[in-house]
């Protein structure tokens, strides 16, 4: 094992490449750069031994990930923001054809207007295309989450892409420290691809026919057998790798100071990170808070919130706006609870646009709602500009 | 067939995959032999392999799979195939 001080973006360019995948098809955005530029420079080194393709577009990028990963072989590529909303109808496409493809996703602000800070929303808008998502909160999580999805993904109960998304800047251009197994540890925990069929000249299929209505239908409810069947092996490899090297981020969530806890707050990625700080310095102050650091949003940990809804209070914090409605996180954390818990829930929008959410800023949102003067929904911290 | 662990959209090739398309036609080709010159260029252009070759270079049309696109009509050089609608007007 060595230790690799380096950026997320070439962190998670390490991981893929260690993962030896035959294809890497990419279109350079800011803030994932960095990361396509990693592995081509793999490319040089030799490190990387697999095809690079240089595609025009991010909606190119996946069709190549498509036709390579049909073909038979390990696939990956990285995007960002408008360039994963580009490929949006690929997305749906690798996903239904059950093919196991591996993807980061830099979280980054839409615009207009510009701007190449990060908030959440890029990915959210991607959260019914069967993909399953992780949201990662440091480098090291990002490495252990690249080579466990490929495992995930090519699971035979699972057999759908996997997306892992990090936030732009804050972990895609910060440098930390990171631990890297040896190569051959890496091969004896990630065996190689065996697809069920392929894309083979010498034995021709179709592949993505036309179907009937009511074949259609089965493959809708296999992909959410498929996701359901992800929330178990989710842990179960989270476990594998933790006893192999030593690291373990939690599961479908991870939880930090729950015990005895009467009010949680829930929240995702770097944020996830940040409130570790603040529910250290909260606990200090005497509060009974905890932290559950939602790890996947596909497929969503209902399970494991409404038993933290049980405990506790909730509150959420989400980096993102499903417009016309709320935070997406607050939304479906609400719905796991309907009906089985009438535990109340706080929702707050905070950092859009890639604005600073601090350990202060996660402080004051808890102590307003554990003083009982925040409102079922809110956004913290906004100024002027409307009402 | 092979059995997979998910399901997922795979057609292996066979004769006739999606049914007897036949039943989608609205035009026929009629084909009269009488002026048909050998050229091939049906059976060529045919996007459903539904224009039978014989041995002797004359041809056929499978109305089993055949769906009345029309392509033969067109290219045929000596106007050999005429396209005509299948159910009659009353």
């Amino acid at each position: 094992m060595t230790v690799m001080i380096d950026t997320g973006n070439y962190i998670a360019a390490k991981a893929a490449v260690m993962a030896r995948p035959a294809v890497v098809p990419a279109y350079p955005i800011t803030p994932q750069t960095t990361l396509v530029e990693g592995i081509a420079n793999y490319v040089k080194t030799g490190e990387f031994k697999g095809e690079y393709i240089c595609v025009e577009s991010e909606h190119s990028a996946m069709c190549a990930c498509i036709g390579a990963s049909a073909a038979g072989v390990r696939t990956f590529t990285g995007t960002s923001s408008h360039g994963l909303l580009l490929m949006h109808e690929m997305l749906h496409w690798a996903a239904l054809a059950r093919l196991p493809i591996v993807m980061c996703n830099i979280n980054r602000v839409i615009g207009p207007g510009w701007n190449i800070w990060t908030d959440e929303n890029d990915s959210i808008s991607q959260r019914d295309t069967g993909w399953i998502q992780f949201y990662c909160s440091s480098n090291q999580e990002i490495f252990d989450t690249v080579i466990q999805s490929f495992k995930l993904a090519e699971n035979k109960k699972v057999l759908l892409p996997v997306m892992i998304n990090y936030n732009a800047f804050i972990l895609s251009h910060t440098s930390m420290p990171v631990y890297i197994p040896e190569q051959k540890e890496i091969d004896d925990f990630l065996q190689k691809y065996k697809p069920q069929w392929k894309l083979d000249v010498n034995n021709p299929i179709t592949f993505g026919n036309i179907i009937l209505p009511v074949d259609y239908e089965k493959i809708r409810k296999d992909m959410q057998n498929s996701q359901e069947n992800a929330k178990k092996l989710i842990p179960e490899i989270a476990k594998e790798w933790k006893k192999k090297f030593g690291r373990y981020h939690g599961d479908l969530i991870e939880e930090y100071k729950c015990d005895g806890a009467d009010h949680i707050l829930l929240a995702m990625g770097a944020i996830g990170a940040e409130s570790k700080v603040s529910i250290n310095n909260l606990r200090k102050e005497g509060l009974k808070i905890g932290l559950a650091r939602v790890r996947t949003f596909r497929p969503f940990p209902n399970e494991e919130i409404l038993k933290l809804g049980k405990q506790a209070d909730l509150i959420v914090i989400d980096r993102n706006i499903s417009i016309g409605s709320e935070g997406a996180l607050f939304s479906e954390v609400k719905a796991s609870l309907y009906g089985k818990s009438d535990t109340k829930v706080h929702g707050f929008i905070a950092g859009l646009g890639g604005k600073d959410v601090t350990y202060n800023d996660i402080e004051t949102i808890c102590r307003k709602v554990v003083e009982g003067k925040a409102k079922d929904c809110e956004w913290y911290g906004f100024e002027g500009g409307g009402k | 067939m092979k059995k997979y662990d998910v399901v997922t959209t795979i057609s292996y090739p066979k004769k006739g995959a999606m049914g007897k398309t036949g039943s989608w036609r609205v035009f026929r080709p009629i084909l009269d032999k009488t002026k048909c010159v050998k050229c091939l260029r049906c059976w060529i252009y045919c996007p459903e392999g539904t224009v039978i070759r014989n041995k002797d270079d004359t041809v056929d049309i499978d109305y089993e799979y055949c769906k009345g696109c029309g392509i033969c009509a067109n290219v045929c050089k000596v106007k050999a195939i005429t396209m005509e609608r299948e159910a009659k007007k009353k």
